[in-house]
């Protein structure tokens, strides 16, 4: 049996360019945590199916575990730990929006992504964004108040002139 | 300060919210190898043979393990085997293990593991396993090691069996006039943490057992590597940093195990084992199933005279702590009624299904389903208002439980008030289901809870303090932060006692049980009380400390001095005092002499007068106080295709004093979620051959946000008097009653009963196709 | 994790992806079209998927194309589903498409995977089915452009080493009534009991059907019957003969309950699709 085979490669991530070793199989979420110690996203069922792998990629929520880390090349990676006190993370904080915060940095991603994207996203828009997440934790109730106060102040500072 | 209900943001809300909050698989230090477990595919087999040849060659293996044999574990009984060896006895059990270099490495390893299986008839679900000719998931269970108040029977598939016997039946059921019995089933399910469990171990030269784990119960892991292993205690460190949710589920020492083992075997380098999803949900221990018989007896005034009740619950390959949860469900067999006659056996029984671990409630929504959905057949054939006739056989002061513990005003809370504020919330008086055109009908069901938390009679929480040179505090508790909080509510508890800004309490969120004073479990809803009552403790020992050195530099008694806001001072002249940063590493004077030195505070809190249920009528006192509520739902139902949605959740929990509000309506809500979610789609599907059938998230499936109804929680205040400024457990009770209300609403709406979950349009179709429904569609 | 190493490739036009299949292939490295890449990923996790080489064809500007083209509507098989929501050139494909896993999933999922994937719901091929498309497939021997009930047989028949450019549709069909409805074992997450897509065309209403059978299909006997004069019930009763048999039976639900759902939910499709015609 052989050994692994690597190729070097360049990752923007957060604004930032990390060199790394990766092999073609590796998916972007292991070389995040693995290789560049971001360990922000995480593992939550390699499937797809759970969300709390979820970075953004050129402003598209992703998960990281749904895409192989050389897809990523030439991309803007940003990760949770590229967000500095955002108004979303404020809020998730203000609505106590978590609990044992797990999920919370995939929740927070793509809320991130939605935001940017639907600024003043309705009701429908926002469910079908987050149902791609799952938190074990809350009632969705307190997530479902931390978002809609940020759609709310985009929607004030739209109707300024 | 004024800290008690306030709702104080977390202490680690920033770093959650930021990637910043470390949990034990984020540890990817170099040179950590990587532990893979290959697991049964069969429910019930015998292993034939095990080829790990080809593995071992594998580039970057440093051990494979399989077919050894290790000391037999659990909990209650000692009847599993870390890693199974002449057969295997679930699907999805641990038969082999491979340590590599990578994850990579070692699945290519494991993959390349062969065994040969025979397999043997299996046991599908717990009324199967009671029967004569069932087959024997342990033929050996006479000869297991056990705790000394377990009960298997040896030849059975039995391996606990709990009585209660209260009261005279034959004058229950003489002085009843209706009576109901119903039956109920369902399934074991999951408690599916977004944190996979994961285990971290490494043994150091000085043979040392350092070992990570995503845990409620370190301090078991501890307890239990040296008696499973005959490693010396002081010997054994383990650490918690945050735990990505438990439910109970992580209060089960199963991985620990495997990563003790593992790492053994390669030699004491770290390794670290991962559950993958599927492996969390077949392999760890599961939320345990049961079949349950209720009967009822009441006057035709709706006094409930008798209550006979058979448990059966479904506890899997392995007791562990299913053992021990069916005795919970014992304890509080007849839910939160005033009924003097009571007759229930609860058993645990073997199945060849995954094994069971605690689950939020501990037995408790699943008893609860039962009786609580009995209540609702009682009161239709009685013709009596639904929350009526729960008021009226309301537990209360005076009253004694199901083991005969009398009530008093502080250990049980008002249930009565609990009803009176839930039938406003939900606007009772208008009727419990409306036709609202369209084929839909709004329905409201109700289910009133109860538990006491059967823990250790001796479990205790201890908590050091610490001061900082600028006078503010370290709190260190064994408590696990699992995202109750609890750690946070503990700071107020210390601000508010020390009467001093939060701010300048600094708590410490991971534990190590070398330099963390210890907590039992975080399980239970024990936390806030246990750690409390050790908080305040504690908080006594420094107060006594600063005022013992304030009193030799400010020449007064020490009974004189109070302490509040960073400074002690004469109780009659707060101008005359100093500051506890100018003490709290002790005094120097002016001309050099100083006395005392860092200020170190210790406090704990033992549970006391607990007692042990008698084995042949459960009389003991298996709890310390019993939190009551009132809960609802409401659902628009579908009549034509049979679906529904859950419009309204309600929760009335007499939690005790409310320490931080927000956080408390959190867990209330969190835990409704839960219950709504297992009430509604969760559970696993087994085949004819007893294997999981939904493994993944994809199939099984938790409820999501588009899914979540409108949720109500309100408080009624009853505070439990020994409790830290009157709080009680909160953890857990708003998931207690939700399936049961689920089922009651469903059934009034669908006009059927509804005695199995989950309650699944499918499961609404197949009730009401035996009772005659066609399914024309127009 | 996967337990199995391949090679990354992503070639920039067809011809390059023709060949490096071919050539991948005689060195028995079980190449693989890789667009969205979902499946590979978490079937190869689960060993349900070898593979040692991936040909990733998201650098193929042929298979990246959304809009009309000389009377079609074209769609690029790397197209990820999200893309094709918002554009919503093609609203029952947008209907269809929004149905599949999740928001965010579906950023990644292409409309060419999820109809050459083992997963067998591929919910993504029944507005194709319904409208005739064509299908624009490219071999060794050039590009061939097929029809879709020609090719289309519970899964997508194409040669080895064929690879799926882009879907076209006639524009008249972009706009006719339509209905897409999925039915969940409980409510809004999870796979389908049945996905039930029909259109209104001239002649008729047509209908296909996903999670009905492990594959999808849409059925000319069926839709003569609902096509039929009658009423809907009867009409209904009648196309259900030409359901393939068996119904599914699996963890989402029995196949006794799969037709009562199905039943109720053409009846509606049924019924709105005939009111919005009068």
């Amino acid at each position: 049996m052989t050994a692994e085979r690597s190729l070097s490669a360049v990752l923007n991530v957060n604004d930032e360019e990390r060199a790394v070793h990766l092999k073609p199989t590796d998916t972007l979420l292991f070389v995040l945590r693995e290789k560049l110690g971001l360990s922000g996203a995480k593992p939550g069922c390699l499937n797809g199916d759970c969300g709390a792998c979820t970075v953004n990629i050129d402003g598209l929520a992703m998960k990281s575990c749904l895409m192989l880390a050389v897809e990523s090349l030439n991309k803007k990676i940003t990760t949770i730990e590229g967000l500095k006190g955002t108004p979303i993370q404020q809020a998730f904080v203000e609505h106590f929006a978590f609990q044992c915060g797990y999920c919370t940095p995939g929740f927070i991603m793509n809320c991130h992504a939605m935001l940017n994207t639907v600024p003043d996203a309705n009701d429908d828009t926002i469910a079908e964004w987050l149902n791609s997440n799952i938190c074990r934790c809350t009632g969705y109730q307190e997530i479902e108040g931390a978002v809609r106060s940020i759609v709310k102040k985009n929607q004030m500072n739209r109707k300024r002139p | 300060m004024d800290y008690i209900g306030k709702s104080v943001i977390r202490q680690e809300a920033w770093d959650k919210v930021s990637g910043k909050a470390k949990y034990t698989a984020d540890d990817s230090s170099p040179g950590i190898l990587h532990a893979k477990l290959v697991v049964s595919p069969y429910a019930h087999a015998r292993i034939k043979s095990i080829k790990t040849e080809k593995a071992s060659h594998v580039f970057g293996v440093r051990a494979v393990l399989a077919g050894e044999r290790f000391p037999l574990t659990g909990e209650e009984i000692r009847d599993r085997p870390p890693l199974a060896t002449e057969r295997v006895r679930y699907h999805g059990e641990a038969v082999a293990l491979v340590v590599a270099d990578t994850p990579h490495l070692a699945k290519k390893a494991a993959d390349l593991i062969e065994i040969e299986y025979e397999p043997l008839p299996v046991v599908n679900n717990p009324t199967e396993a009671l029967k004569k000719d069932a087959p024997l998931v342990h033929e050996q269970l006479g000869t297991y090691q056990k705790e000394e108040r377990v009960y298997p029977v040896p030849g059975t598939n039995i391996a606990n069996q709990t009585k209660i016997r209260k009261g005279n039946m034959e004058k229950g059921w003489a002085e009843s006039e209706v009576t109901v019995e119903e039956y109920f089933s369902f399934s074991p399910s999951d408690h599916a943490a977004m944190e996979t469990r994961c285990s971290m171990c490494e043994i150091r030269s000085n043979g040392d057992v350092v070992i990570t784990s995503s845990s409620q119960a370190p301090f078991m892991i501890k307890r239990l590597i040296h008696e499973y292993f005959e490693v010396d205690i002081g010997k054994v460190i383990v650490e918690t940093p945050f735990v990505g949710g438990g439910y109970g589920g992580k209060a089960s020492i199963q991985l620990e195990l495997l990563a003790y083992l593992a790492c053994k075997a390669a030699g004491g380098r770290k390794v670290k084992l991962l559950n993958s999803r599927e492996e969390d949900i077949l392999t760890s221990p599961v939320h345990i199933g049961l079949d349950a018989r209720v009967r009822l007896g009441s006057t035709e005034e709706g006094e409930i005279k008798a209550a006979e009740l058979l448990f059966l619950f479904d506890g899997g390959a392995y007791s562990d702590k299913a053992a021990d949860l069916s005795k919970a469900a014992a304890a509080d067999c007849t839910g939160p009624y005033d009924i003097d006659n009571v007759w229930c056996n609860s058993l645990c029984m073997y199945t060849n299904h995954p094994y069971a671990a605690p689950f939020r409630g501990f037995s408790h929504s699943e008893l609860l389903f039962a009786i609580e959905r009995t209540m609702d057949s009682l009161a239709e054939k009685l013709g009596m208002d639904r929350l009526l006739l729960r008021y009226k056989n309301a537990i209360k002061p005076g009253d004694t439980t199901p083991t005969q513990v009398p009530l008093n005003k502080s250990n049980v809370g008002n249930l009565p008030a609990c009803i009176r504020r839930l039938k406003e919330i939900i606007d009772w008086d208008e009727g419990v289901a409306k036709d609202i055109g369209n084929n839909k009908i709004r329905a409201k069901g109700v289910s009133c809870i109860w538990k006491t938390s059967t823990i250790e009679s001796d479990a205790g929480s201890g908590v050091i303090l610490t001061f900082n040179p600028d006078g503010s505090i370290n709190l260190m508790s064994g408590i696990i932060e699992i995202g109750t909080g609890t750690k946070t509510v503990l700071a107020q508890i210390l601000a508010e006692r020390m009467k001093m800004e939060i701010s300048q309490i600094h708590v410490q969120m991971e534990v190590n049980t070398q330099s963390t004073p210890e907590h039992w479990k975080t399980v239970a809803s024990r936390g806030t009380f246990l750690a409390g009552r050790a908080v305040l403790e504690a908080a006594e020992d420094v107060i006594r400390q600063l005022k013992n050195i304030a009193s030799c530099v400010l020449r007064a008694k020490a009974s004189d001095l109070t302490v509040a806001f960073g400074k002690v001072f004469l109780r009659d002249d707060p101008s005359i005092g100093i500051d506890v940063k100018d003490i709290a590493y002790g005094y120097t004077f002016p001309n050099g002499n100083a006395i005392g030195g860092q200020i170190i505070g210790r406090g704990h809190y033992n549970l006391r007068h607990l007692t042990h249920m008698n084995k042949e009528t459960g009389a003991g006192k298996p709890g310390p106080e019993w939190s009551v509520g009132a809960q609802a739902v409401e659902v628009e139902f579908d009549k034509r295709d049979l679906t529904y949605r859950i419009i309204r959740a309600v929760s009335v929990v007499d939690i005790g004093t409310v320490l931080n509000e927000m956080a408390a309506k959190g867990q209330v809500m969190g835990a409704m979620s839960m219950g709504l979610s297992f009430g509604s789609r969760e559970t696993f599907k087994f085949d004819e051959f007893g294997r999981v059938m939904n493994s993944q998230l994809r199939t099984y499936r938790p409820i999501r946000y588009s899914e979540h109804p409108d949720y109500v929680v309100d408080f009624v205040v009853t505070p439990q008097v020994d409790a830290a400024y009157g709080a009680r457990g909160a953890g857990e009770h708003g998931i207690l009653g939700m399936p049961a209300a689920l089922g009651n609403a469903l059934s009034i709406a669908a006009g059927v009963k509804l005695n199995e979950l989950p309650l699944t349009p499918e499961l609404i179709w197949r009730v009401k196709k035996k009772e005659g429904f066609s399914d024309a569609f127009i | 994790m996967l337990s199995f190493d391949f090679d990354y490739y992503q070639p920039k036009s067809i011809e390059e992806a023709v060949q490096l299949y071919h050539a991948l292939d005689r060195e028995e490295k079980h190449p693989l079209y890789y667009s969205g890449g979902t499946e590979i990923i978490t079937l190869g996790r689960l060993d349900l998927v070898y593979t040692n080489a991936v040909i990733d064809i998201k650098a193929i500007p042929e298979c990246e194309v959304l809009g009309t083209q000389e009377g079609y509507f074209v769609t690029g098989s790397g197209l990820t589903l999200t893309a094709i929501e918002e554009n919503n050139g093609f609203p029952l494909l947008s209907k269809a498409a929004s149905g599949v896993a999740d928001h965010t999933a579906r950023n990644k999922i292409t409309v060419g995977g999820n109809i050459c994937g083992q997963i067998f719901y591929r919910e993504a091929v029944l507005p194709f089915l319904l409208t005739d498309s064509k299908i624009v497939a490219a071999g060794m021997n050039g590009v061939r452009t097929e029809h879709i009930m020609s090719l289309f047989n519970k899964t997508l028949r194409l040669k080895k080493g064929e690879l799926l450019v882009q879907l076209q549709t006639e524009k008249r069909y972009l706009n006719v009534p339509y209905r897409c409805v999925k039915k969940r074992p409980q409510w809004d997450t999870g796979y389908p009991l049945v996905t039930i897509a029909a259109i209104k065309a001239e002649e008729g209403i047509r209908v296909a059907f996903s999670g009905v059978s492990p594959f999808p299909f849409r059925s000319r006997e069926m839709e003569k019957a609902l096509n039929e004069n009658g009423r809907i019930k009867e009409r209904i009763l009648a196309s259900l003969q030409h359901l393939p048999k068996p119904v599914l039976d699996d963890v989402e639900g029995s196949s006794e309950y799969r037709l009562f759902v199905l039943k109720n939910t053409l009846f509606d499709i049924l019924r709105e699709l005939e009111e919005d015609h009068r």
